[in-house]
């Protein structure tokens, strides 16, 4: 069971990281793929079918991971390429991976004296949506629900403290 | 402004698509766009060919592109080509690491077109 003062850390973190998440995500979007991502009801479902997932470790700990629905996926690849994927998966897993990359990367450029001291991963894409993720130990979530060319898209952020 | 040779370096191919695209919206021409997936990859591009200008990512598998940049410093017959580093690593201490290894530019992902022209053109224009 954490401390309050934990509790209050977690709070306080909560509440600096949650603008910091919306705001990374939504330049990356607008610099990378010309979109807007506009705000959208948090209790919309997302049905993840693409997951990329970015981890952090050193003076934030934690893992990154953006999830959307297949059409969007396919979206954001065409935006990035410039015209359609096709049938071609892995220029599509590579943009989802690479999106998540940047959302991660810009996030933690926008915490003061992080940048320097955490490290990320490459990053992984999963498929599919019948899957559950636990993160392993105490630790902080932060979910930002946006919208993206009309479909809801879910960027979370797990941190370990 | 001449029509160059570059060699971009990413481990992802989307990415090295989009930094020739986003050059070519700026109003950079191509001889020719070499590709790499890392500094191990992209030092042996480099045996069998001189780019005017090399791009490149920091965290990638294999070699990453400070080590990368590191060993393009040592080799002669690459001195005078200008190296920018593209990449989510916005740290000062990457910037430093970078420019004192040798790279003439810094650009952070995600970039913007105007970003391109002020790092990247003044380089080509140069060559």
């Amino acid at each position: 069971m954490n401390s309050p003062q934990s509790a209050v850390t977690h709070s306080n973190n909560a509440e600096k990281f949650l603008p910091m998440l919306t705001l990374a995500a939504q330049e990356v979007f607008a610099m990378m793929l010309g979109a807007t991502l506009e705000s959208c009801p948090a209790d919309e479902e997302v049905v993840p079918q693409y997951t990329s997932m970015v981890g952090l470790a050193g003076a934030l700990c934690g893992l990154m991971r953006i999830q959307c629905t297949a059409a969007s996926a396919h979206k954001i690849a065409s935006s990035m390429l410039g015209g359609d994927p096709g049938a071609v998966p892995d220029a599509l897993l590579d943009a989802m991976g690479e999106v998540c990359n940047m959302v991660a990367g810009n996030f933690k450029s926008k915490l003061l004296g992080v940048t320097d001291s955490c490290m990320l991963s490459v990053p992984t894409v999963i498929t599919g949506a019948d899957y559950d993720l636990h993160p392993v130990g105490n630790g902080l979530r932060c979910q930002v629900q946006l919208r993206y060319e009309g479909a809801p898209l879910a960027i979370t952020l797990d941190v370990h403290e | 402004m001449k029509a160059i040779c570059a060699l971009i370096v990413d481990d992802s191919s989307v990415m090295r698509k989009i930094v020739a695209r986003s050059l070519r919206q700026a109003g950079v021409e191509f001889t020719e766009v070499l590709e790499a997936a890392n500094g191990l990859e992209a030092l042996a591009v480099l045996q069998t060919k001189v780019p005017d200008l090399i791009l490149s990512d920091i965290n990638m598998p294999g070699m990453d592109g400070l080590e990368f940049v590191r060993q393009v410093q040592g080799l002669n017959s690459l001195s005078g080509v200008p190296i920018v580093m593209i990449t989510t690593e916005g740290g000062e201490s990457h910037v430093v690491e970078a420019l004192s290894h040798g790279a003439k530019g810094y650009i952070r992902k995600p970039f913007t077109p105007e970003q391109i022209k002020e790092h990247v053109l003044p380089l080509v224009r140069s060559t």
